[in-house]
């Protein structure tokens, strides 16, 4: 069953990128490019999506469990910390420059070519990288 | 400009709601948040349960490339230098799992719970983008 959930709910995420537009990435830089013919559709996506899970947040607020038994995911500590704006300026900055974020490079792996595959593999590869540098520096005593 | 709002605005809108509906999905019936890149980066550093996020991953390719099949493939920008889009990639990697979410995680899975962490990365990650994005095409020429 948690199987069945985690298929569908990637395939319905993939076709709603899909249908957003999201995973063209002119339109994605049409939207980062405030000096140029600036695209607002980004903002009607992230809207779109935002408001089904405010209410999905209110369900799981007054429900006990999942509908598959697992508990909701705690609150994370609300620290804002160093690791956390230097990972999002970086993120920021790949984004603009290729107009792919993670969803997208993956949803459109079928028809994006070369270009696609090289980012989505160098993603990956950065990915790998940091599960690396991380694992060794919480071998390190403090 | 205009005149392309109202068919992008619907898609977007719908596309969006699409996109909350899968989110809400993954919470409601496995307890899980849906971030693309918290999904594919534990997957990658070999993170139980890898089944479940296999699964995800797998299908988030294969339903829109299947639909690109049936109906047609989509608009897909125009072809990039491939070493800038490699060092693009490095960055969302990276970036992202330091950050610990991107697009999909941060900016609606933790934006809808109003997550104070959520909402300091999407603004970073946005202004981030739009700075990059007048740096590099209205500065440099290029992208």
């Amino acid at each position: 069953m948690r199987l069945v959930i985690s298929a569908l709910s990637g395939a319905l995420f993939g076709l709603g990128l899909l249908v957003s537009g999201m995973t063209d990435p002119a339109k994605v830089q049409g939207f980062l490019d405030l000096a140029g013919a600036w695209d607002p559709t980004l903002i009607f996506v992230l809207g779109g999506a935002v408001a089904p899970m405010i209410v999905a947040w209110r369900i799981a607020a007054r429900s006990r469990r999942a509908l598959t038994g697992a508990s909701f995911p705690p609150a994370p500590a609300p620290r804002i910390d160093a690791r956390l704006v230097a990972g999002s300026v970086l993120f920021g900055a790949g984004w603009a420059l290729a107009g792919f974020c993670p969803g997208p490079a993956l949803a459109s792996l079928g028809w994006s070519g070369v270009t696609g595959l090289s980012f989505t593999l160098a993603m990956a590869g950065g990915m790998i990288v940091h599960a690396r540098l991380a694992a060794r520096r919480s071998l390190q005593p403090a | 400009m205009f005149a392309m709002i109202p068919h992008d605005w619907i898609a977007g809108l719908l596309g969006g709601l699409m996109i909350g509906a899968s989110a809400a999905l993954l919470l409601l019936g496995n307890g899980r948040i849906l971030g693309a890149s918290g999904i594919l980066g534990t997957l990658l550093a070999g993170e139980d349960p890898a089944r479940e996020r296999l699964a995800f991953v797998a299908a988030l390719i294969a339903a829109p490339a299947l639909a690109a099949l049936a109906f047609g493939a989509p608009a897909f920008g125009q072809a990039r230098e491939l070493p800038l889009v490699v060092l693009a990639g490095l960055l969302v990697g990276i970036g992202t799992r330091m950050a610990n979410g991107c697009t999909s995680g941060h900016g609606v899975v933790g934006m809808a719970r109003f997550a104070p962490r959520s909402i300091v990365a999407t603004l970073v990650y946005l202004g981030a983008g739009f700075v990059t994005l007048f740096l590099v095409r209205h500065l440099l020429g290029a992208i």
